[in-house]
């Protein structure tokens, strides 16, 4: 065996490795008191899908609000307090019977956090990335939304600065709901486009 | 040389079924929760440039970054910039881990010494049918593999911002009008596929005219 010959150590397990990112920062005074609980709290408290669903909600109850966020997404989802990071620039897609629309990032994990939180880990893995571009009307059935033949699917690779937003149809029988009764409908998976209501 | 790196998934086949869960937690371990955290201050503390803490994560080893979650690829990404940025050693990372601490691989790419000039009008128009180049590229792109070479159609502009080819090989900045373009599932899959299409958002340098 020749001097240089390098046998890598095993990996170290991973909550091994994330503390030892964290006291080398530590150390060097980079982390501020009480940021690593504040972050974790903050994602797992205030920025998800609830707040997408409050769009979704008024969108189907103000038909004007509606045409706001068609026309363009980044202010009429700041008219509720909703902006920032992974934000900036938001499209907002309407389904209706003959078209539906499902989001995807095929190169990271690009997704709208102001409006539905960080992504679910199946979002940022390989298969949904690989598939949904391929065979998105095989994939959602598998998913459990299987679409008629007719209706049209968009697929949307979330490639550049624009984050999207599917505007799920409105279900029948709920006429009459509130605007907070509505939001309680909307689920994380239809503003992706991956479930219908 | 495999230069198109192992992110770039989209139409890739073999994967399975998706493990798709509904009410998925935000983290599922504590250690998610503080890689996010970590990730806030590595890129705080270094400013990466833009595109940079992306092709961290695209440089990773294609075995690991296929078979780990990507809140490890986040961690993985941020000890990287934190190593080349000098705040530490793979040396300080590996001994308090107690175990290997596998890093993104070396930039393959050349440093971006001129980023060109800015481009100030959109070459293309809405409806106009248009090219994806076909090219592959060694550094960081936004551009996927899938749709190189392929014609699709401008469906809407959404303004200009910086290259990210440019910016994460160099502190120049090129910014280009931006392009939503819908490709027929059947032109880039030829499977007989009906009523898909896929879009996918471009800048002005990547696509020419059809």
């Amino acid at each position: 065996m020749s001097e240089g010959a390098h046998h890598p150590a095993a990996m170290a397990p991973v909550e091994q490795r994330v503390a030892a990112l964290e006291a080398l920062l530590t150390e060097r005074g980079l982390i501020p008191e009480g940021f690593i609980d504040q972050t974790i709290h903050r994602y797992e408290t205030e920025i998800g899908p609830m707040n997408g669903a409050r769009v979704v909600a008024r969108a189907w109850a103000d038909p004007r609000y509606r045409q706001r966020l068609l026309a363009d997404g980044t202010a009429a989802i700041a008219e509720l307090g909703f902006g920032g990071a992974e934000g900036h620039h938001m499209v907002v897609v309407e389904n209706t019977p003959a078209v539906h629309n499902v989001i995807v990032c095929t190169l990271c994990s690009c997704y709208p956090w102001p409006t539905l939180g960080l992504p679910p880990a199946w979002y940022k893995d390989p298969p949904y990335r690989a598939r949904m571009v391929r065979e998105p009307r095989v994939l959602l059935a598998e998913m459990g939304c299987e679409l008629p033949e007719a209706t049209e699917i968009r697929v949307w690779d979330s490639s550049a600065e624009v984050r999207y937003l599917v505007l799920p149809q409105r279900p029948a029988g709920t006429e009459g709901m509130t605007e907070a009764d509505l939001a309680g409908l909307v689920t994380r998976d239809s503003m992706i486009g991956v479930a219908r209501l | 040389m495999p230069v198109d790196g192992i992110h770039d998934l989209g139409g890739m086949q073999g994967f399975g079924a998706v493990d798709h869960a509904p009410a998925e937690p935000v983290f599922h371990e504590p250690w998610e929760g503080r890689a996010r955290a970590l990730m806030e201050v590595v890129l705080g503390a270094v400013q990466p440039n833009g595109g940079e803490f992306r092709h961290a994560i695209e440089r990773m080893n294609p075995g690991h970054y296929l078979t780990s979650s990507y809140y490890e690829h986040w961690l993985t990404a941020a000890a990287t910039l934190a190593v080349e940025h000098g705040l530490f050693t793979r040396e300080d990372l590996e001994a308090r881990a107690g175990g290997a601490f596998p890093l993104g691989g070396p930039v393959l790419a050349p440093p971006a010494t001129d980023p060109g000039a800015d481009l100030s009008e959109p070459r293309f128009r809405a409806g106009d049918q248009v090219r994806v180049r076909e090219w592959h590229p060694p550094g960081h792109t936004r551009c996927p593999r899938y749709i190189r070479g392929k014609t699709g159609m401008v469906v809407r502009l959404d303004g200009s911002y910086s290259v990210p080819d440019v910016e994460a090989h160099s502190s120049g900045r090129r910014h280009e009008p931006t392009y939503s373009v819908r490709f027929d599932a059947a032109e880039l899959w030829s499977d007989g596929q009906r009523s898909v299409c896929v879009h996918v958002d471009l800048w002005d340098s990547y696509l020419e005219p059809a």
